[in-house]
């Protein structure tokens, strides 16, 4: 690593200290010490004003009282279903579109990266309305353009259909982030070297075949940084629901996640109050849901993967 | 010459690949910019048609000048984003130097924590975080704002601004501590310029999260005087659901700014992303 201090040998190295301060402090007092105070509070619950230890009684609530079970299943579940539709759709997209543009001898591959990228840049408010607009049966831009190809009968209102709303939505949030997946594989496929590339060639492996043998070994450490990702960012979501669905993360709940869950049990919805304690326990069994998935990456996956040192 | 032959027909299939999702990338934003140009009824009878001379309207844009702020919305998320990403970047870039310049005990143990902030995201202590802001007076202020997305932005800048730093030169360095320079001038006069490309990369990825935030804004400031675009755009559309060409208008206004500024920063942003994982 660096080399030591050469310079006369103080006994205080005073100057470590006031550069780490600022961002120590700030990233203690208002990200570590909330995150954990949270964590605290769902130990508690009010009574009559004053808190009350109740140890894990509220988590007992949360996962088997009748009036608070049937919603956090409901939303742990949809969440799970995000996350499933984005493993299976956004990935593989993103690693067919990679693979693609990798091929140094493509013309306009600037052109195509920035395009496709450009979703991925935008906030929710407007991916949710432009979608909204777009699916909209009021409008009829989807169904004319079904009808164009003959597959009018297709068309329903996709999000306002419990059966369809959160299937809908997750691919929505996917067509906005394919674009992370894509340049992440991207940029791993660039740094494989071309003696590697030429080696294959010389053996007869080309194409598709060359592809899933020597080029998606090499970038599955990548793959599994991305899978994290997305799993922290999908139990996590929040913003796209509030958006397009509002609070109520309608038709009937079917696409509460347990973002939305979070937000109404803390801030309350129409006749129902607000309850920073249960917000408080939601919160907590979000942070153990991503603690343990990122556990699994880190402990499990990670260290299997063989990185490839060039 | 086999890959050659083979190589006209595999190109066609990938420009075909490329170009169809393009199109759905880009198909839905454009349809609303050029139907927030339009008037109501060519809204409706011919969606996909770009706006002529006897369709051409820009009522959609009088009604969201005359009715939202949209103004102090953006001068609102202009200061948020500017004044944290001010703050990340400096903050970041000297927690950084410390941790990959000087070895003292405990370096490792500060690094892992300052890390985890990457993996846990900083929504999660929002209930603890709103108490914080009651208690201390900032709710609906922009400093409430400014102080999360620090905080939130950091752990990340200072993952990768210390893995930049380790590339700096130590001659360079120990050359100025020969000429009796001190650490921060070291730092500010020496390191920091040398840094100035991966500080670009950190401020392209710090800057979008925090113009796109919902959640803090909608929590911590949702008074009128310290919406941001992003909470602004959303209530005022929530508003005026029916007048499409208000709806249509306040889209077009919150994808401009954005879109203006990826396609100035794009090629620093792809670098940055190539770069990182290249390393």
């Amino acid at each position: 690593m660096t080399a030591m201090d050469p310079g006369p040998k103080r006994a205080r190295r005073w100057h470590i200290a006031v550069f780490l301060a600022p961002a120590v402090l700030v990233y203690t007092a208002i990200m570590i010490f909330p995150l954990f105070a949270t964590l605290f509070q769902s130990l508690f619950t009010r009574v009559e004003g004053q808190q009350v230890f109740v140890g894990l009684r509220n988590f007992t609530t949360l996962f088997g009282d009748p009036r608070w079970s049937a919603s956090f299943w409901n939303a742990l579940w949809n969440n799970t279903w995000f996350f499933i539709v984005h493993m299976l759709v956004q990935n593989p997209i993103g690693i067919l579109l990679a693979a693609i543009l990798s091929n140094p001898r493509l013309r306009f591959r600037g052109f195509y990266r920035t395009a496709i990228f450009i979703p991925t840049i935008l906030s929710f408010v407007i991916v949710g309305f432009v979608w909204k607009l777009i699916l909209s049966p009021l409008w009829g831009i989807a169904p004319s353009m079904l009808d164009m190809v003959g597959l009018r009968f297709l068309f329903g209102p996709w999000l306002g259909q419990e059966t369809t709303a959160l299937t809908t939505l997750a691919l929505i949030s996917v067509w906005q982030f394919v674009g992370i997946p894509m340049m992440l594989i991207y940029a791993a496929l660039l740094s494989i070297p071309d003696e590697v590339i030429e080696a294959a060639e010389c053996d007869g492996i080309t194409g598709w075949s060359q592809f899933w043998k020597i080029q998606l070994p090499l970038v599955l450490p990548t793959i599994g940084i991305i899978s994290i990702l997305t799993f922290v960012g999908n139990f996590n979501a929040f913003d796209l629901v509030y958006v397009s669905q509002g609070a109520q993360a309608g038709p009937n709940y079917g696409t509460d996640l347990l973002g939305t869950f979070l937000y109404r049990t803390f801030f309350g919805f129409q006749l129902q109050l607000g309850d920073p304690n249960m917000g408080a326990t939601i919160a907590s069994v979000m942070f153990f849901i991503i603690l343990i998935g990122v556990s699994i990456y880190l402990f499990l996956i990670q260290t299997r993967l063989r990185r490839y040192q060039f | 010459m086999q890959t050659a032959r083979a190589s006209l027909p595999r190109a066609a299939a990938a420009h075909a690949v490329l170009l169809a999702y393009t199109l759905i990338a880009l198909f839905p934003v454009f349809v609303i910019v050029i139907n927030a140009f339009k008037e109501r009824r060519a809204i409706f009878n011919s969606p996909l048609a770009l706006p002529g001379p006897e369709t051409f309207s820009t009522i959609g844009f009088e009604t969201v000048m005359s009715q939202g702020n949209f103004l102090l919305y953006f001068q609102n998320s202009f200061i948020v984003t500017l004044v944290s990403l001010f703050c990340v970047l400096l903050f970041g870039a000297m927690a950084a130097f410390a941790l990959s310049e000087y070895k003292f005990r405990g370096n490792l143990l500060m690094g892992l924590y300052l890390a985890l902030g990457i993996m846990i995201p900083i929504r999660l202590g929002t209930v603890a975080i709103l108490q914080l802001m009651v208690a201390t007076g900032l709710v609906n202020t922009l400093t409430a704002l400014i102080l999360v997305y620090t905080a939130q932005g950091l752990p990340l800048a200072i993952f990768i601004l210390s893995e930049f730093m380790r590339t700096v030169s130590d001659d360079l360095k120990n050359a100025g501590r020969v000429d009796g320079l001190s650490e921060y001038r070291i730092f500010f006069t020496l390191v920091l310029p040398l840094v100035r490309p991966a500080m670009a990369t950190v401020a392209v990825f710090t800057m979008i999260p925090i113009w796109n935030d919902l959640w803090f804004p909608l929590i911590l400031a949702p008074a009128e005087s310290t919406k941001t675009v992003t909470l602004g755009a959303q209530v005022f559309i929530g508003q005026f659901v029916t007048n499409w060409n208000a709806v249509l208008a306040a889209l077009t206004l919150a994808i401009i700014p954005v879109l203006v500024l990826y396609l100035i920063f794009s090629r620093q942003l792809i670098r940055g992303i190539t770069a990182g994982a290249v390393k």
